[in-house]
């Protein structure tokens, strides 16, 4: 089977994130004033043939781990998701 | 160039920019640049290795994330488990913290913007063999040109670095003093530039190998690239 998943790649929390930062302070211009907290990720999707969905999900969980972020200073979730 | 002189392997990533500038740099300071290529499995046998600055494999992903499986980073890290000396420069230093032989990561300027301007950066620590001729408490002039050079690492890490004397570098005013203002990237506690635990691998923002030459402006390179040589030459 194929299984779809996206990866959400996100810099650790204790780490500051200047491009959040930036298009935190720009939303003003557009006249949104009530906007904080927000942080810049990357979004990752791929397609894993795998014999069920937990060994799909285990398999992406180990390459977000091993690629896709890195721990030192990145956090990452792994969202299974419809097909293409 | 005596039969005695050093060769250092410069390694050429796709997307490699400051290689041929590294090979120079060796070549103004008597040792004997020898070209490297990303997809061999060869050093070629070379008394020490630079990895040079610019954006391999584009930096996709994160900078130097795709670089570290290049065929001939198997060679870097069987190298560097024997001892050898490795210095990596700007893109070079972000491959190896990526492969893991140096703590920590380079993530974007604080500022968001790309810096190229000269800096100066104090010598904090001597005490190993890729830094042997740098005399601590110096203060050297040299360029930095990158978007993605803030050092970061959790808070134990850069304790650990700390003591442990592992922080080569930092950032600071041409007196020496360390301050926010004299930090371009907003990098933890100003680093600059770190080394592993065994101290044969040296990595560094900042560009030694564009500071070689009194024609063409500050010599603050010099030391660095000095030690590296003694040090292979010691393995010649």
């Amino acid at each position: 089977m194929r299984y779809s998943f996206e990866v959400l790649v996100t810099l650790k929390p204790e780490l500051s994130d200047p491009q959040g930062k930036a298009v935190e302070g720009s939303l003003p211009a557009l006249g949104w004033t009530n906007v904080s907290g927000v942080r810049v990720g990357k979004h990752v999707r791929l397609d894993v043939d795998a014999d069920d969905p937990a060994a799909a999900r285990e398999q992406v969980e180990r390459m977000a781990g091993g690629l896709l972020a890195n721990p030192v200073i990145e956090e990452f979730r792994v969202l299974e998701v419809e097909g293409a | 160039m005596s039969a005695a002189a050093p060769r250092v392997g410069v390694v050429t990533f796709p997307g490699s920019l400051d290689d041929r500038d590294a090979i120079r740099a060796i070549e103004l300071m008597g040792g004997v640049g020898v070209p490297l290529w990303h997809g061999d499995r060869d050093l070629q046998g070379v008394d020490a290795v630079v990895l040079p600055g610019g954006f391999s494999y584009g930096d996709y992903l994160r900078c130097g994330a795709i670089a570290r499986f290049a065929p001939v980073m198997d060679e870097v890290r069987a190298f560097v488990n024997r001892g050898g000396p490795v210095l990596g420069i700007c893109n070079g230093f972000q491959i190896l913290c990526e492969s893991g032989l140096l703590p920590g990561a380079l993530i974007r300027n604080a500022s968001l913007r790309f810096v190229c301007r000269w800096v100066h950066v104090r010598v904090e620590s001597s005490q190993t063999p890729v830094t042997a001729e740098l005399v601590p408490g110096e203060v050297l002039e040299v360029p930095v040109k990158h978007g993605e050079g803030r050092f970061v690492l959790d808070a134990s890490g850069l304790g650990r670095l700390e003591d442990e004397g592992r922080v080569v570098f930092r950032y600071c005013s041409r007196r020496g003093e360390v301050a926010d203002e004299w930090n371009p990237n907003g990098a933890a506690r100003g680093i600059a530039g770190v080394r592993n635990e065994a101290g044969n691998v040296v990595g560094l923002m900042p560009h030694p190998e564009h500071a070689v030459d009194p024609d063409l402006g500050p010599t603050g390179g010099q030391p660095l690239l000095a030690s590296l040589l003694a040090q292979a030459l010691s393995r010649v």
